[in-house]
């Protein structure tokens, strides 16, 4: 079963930036304990663009679909027999990010 | 016993197991509910009938085991269902419990699963655990039958989809998912105890028999947990002055004022005989252990007269340490009025304003302490705050009548 694991920023409240090493370190064990499939983080939403190509005119805007004071901040992908498992790991991320953590099952 | 009572006595005590047996053969919590409700609809057909079978619950297994697999293959969709039996797991514990393992246990920890909204939970273990029906449901937490049907259709659809197993907790997390268990149990019965709405019987003992009931079950398939035993043992020890508490009249009778010869003697006696198994196991206990031992002190005192206050007051001196609510301060502030007086008591209450200003027992406890003080006016304008609060016919008949016996003010 696959989970898209998103990690949620604060903009008011913004979790500490110094957590990459751990972060690193917690991708590792993902790695050995095959739990990992993907990871990345996520430039600001301010570099976001939005394209609508829904109508007549392909439309092209600044700016992420929604503003809203939490925000997305990095993902990851894994792979994980249950959900009680992928709550086990985000419990760990969350602590290890120092930010909240959405798990959603792929369909 | 007539065939009407067999299949209601049935119901009761193979629901659960039927479910959860369903469900750990074909992986589906839908499949599993509906074959069982249409076992139970053909026995209610055939019983009168045929006569009653002599093994009542492996009739309802093998009949529900037809209609689940009748089911399959009539939406011929066999192969996807196996796809979608993979999705409930039933893998064996990741830490074996012992000889503890029970479908049904399997069952309740995927109901009050912690990914579910509190709401889900509680439907959902109604629903599939304590085999009401969804217009049942709906009728105790006085909502529309389409929102319980809802409630429970998207909770089984979430369990599905993001795979919430069906399995035992590990033995690391066993504590938190008992307790998550718990609560829902808890609410289920204070619902019962104390029901919301004017138009409802001020006790629906409906509802505090099925949490019980259900309470009773988790003791049996975990008997060695302190805190399952102290939450059957507090719900015993409240449902037995259930006869006494509200009066001919439809009037809540306070404890003080409670016909105590009308308690129900073996009731107690079973609370009681819990609260002691607990303390004899010489391990802390936690917060419903706690409540059980003072709701058993209330219950050992053949005249309110004869309560050992200073004991409540040591237990709620303890439960504060475990528990922070400003609820369990203001019971706490009532076991102190008795000990030190009104006018202390109401000292302690009037610093939990902030946090209990929307909680009609705040200022009933402030009426109540206020009245004794002497001081009518005020207690006066407190009644009048906790009768606009409370949500229960039998409170506010009881809180109007103490109001009016203040005299002119």
């Amino acid at each position: 079963m696959r989970y898209l694991v998103s990690v949620i920023d604060d903009k008011s409240n913004p979790g500490s930036t110094d957590r990459q090493p751990a972060i690193s370190a917690f991708n590792e064990r993902l790695i050995a304990e095959g739990y990992w499939v993907f990871a990345g983080g996520l430039a600001g939403t301010d570099t976001a663009t939005v394209v609508d190509n829904r109508g007549e005119h392909a439309m092209i805007t600044d700016g992420p679909f929604v503003e809203s004071k939490e925000y997305l901040a990095g993902v990851w992908v894994w792979e994980a027999p249950d959900l009680d498992v992928a709550l086990k790991l985000a419990t760990e991320a969350s602590k290890v990010c120092d930010r909240k953590i959405e798990v959603r099952p792929f369909l | 016993m007539n065939a009407t009572d067999a299949v209601s006595r049935a119901h009761r005590e193979e629901w659960a197991r039927i479910v959860a047996a369903l469900t750990r053969r074909f992986g589906d919590l839908d499949i599993a509910e509906e074959a069982a409700a249409e076992a139970f609809a053909t026995a209610v057909e055939r019983w009168p009938a045929d006569g009653v079978p002599p093994n009542p619950g492996a009739w309802l297994t093998t009949t529900a085991n037809r209609k689940a697999i009748d089911r399959i293959r009539r939406e011929n969709k066999r192969d996807d269902k196996h796809e979608e039996a993979r999705m409930v797991h039933d893998d064996d514990p990741p830490e074996p419990l012992g000889a503890i393992d029970d479908d049904r246990l399997r069952l309740i920890f995927t109901c009050c699963h912690p990914a579910l909204a509190v709401e889900a939970r509680l439907a959902l273990t109604l629903r599939m655990v304590g085999g009401l029906t969804v217009p049942e449901i709906a009728r105790a937490f006085l909502v529309a039958d389409s929102a319980i049907g809802q409630r429970i259709t998207r909770a089984k659809a979430k369990i599905k989809a993001a795979r919430i197993p069906y399995r035992l907790p590990s033995a690391e997390d066993l504590p938190a998912r008992v307790a998550g268990v718990l609560t829902v149990l808890f609410l289920v019965f204070n619902e019962g105890y104390l029901a919301t709405g004017p138009d409802t019987d001020p006790i629906r003992n409906d509802l505090t028999a099925e949490a019980i009931r259900l309470t009773r079950l988790i003791r049996a398939l975990l008997p060695d947990d302190g805190e399952v035993a102290g939450l059957l043992a507090l719900m015993l020890l409240i449902e037995a002055r259930r006869p006494a508490r509200v009066s001919t009249g439809g009037e809540l009778v306070a404890l003080g004022e409670q016909d105590r010869g009308a308690w129900d003697a073996a009731l107690i006696a079973e609370g009681h005989r819990l609260v002691r198994e607990r303390l004899a196991a010489g391990v802390a206990p936690g917060r419903y252990q706690i409540l059980a031992a003072i709701n058993a002190v209330h219950t050992s005192a053949r005249d309110v007269r004869d309560t050992d206050w200073s004991q409540v007051l040591a237990l709620y001196d303890q439960l504060v340490r475990l528990d922070s609510s400003p609820v369990i301060a203001l019971n706490r502030a009532i076991a102190v009025a008795e000990i030190d007086g009104p006018e202390v008591a109401l000292a302690v209450v009037d610093r939990l304003e902030e946090r209990l200003a929307g909680y009609h027992a705040y200022h009933a406890t402030r009426a109540d302490l206020l009245r004794r003080l002497g001081r009518g006016r005020e207690s006066r304008a407190a009644y009048d705050k906790a009768i606009d609060l409370a949500g229960n016919s039998a409170e506010t008949a009881y809180l109007t009548r103490r109001r009016d016996q203040l005299g002119a003010p």
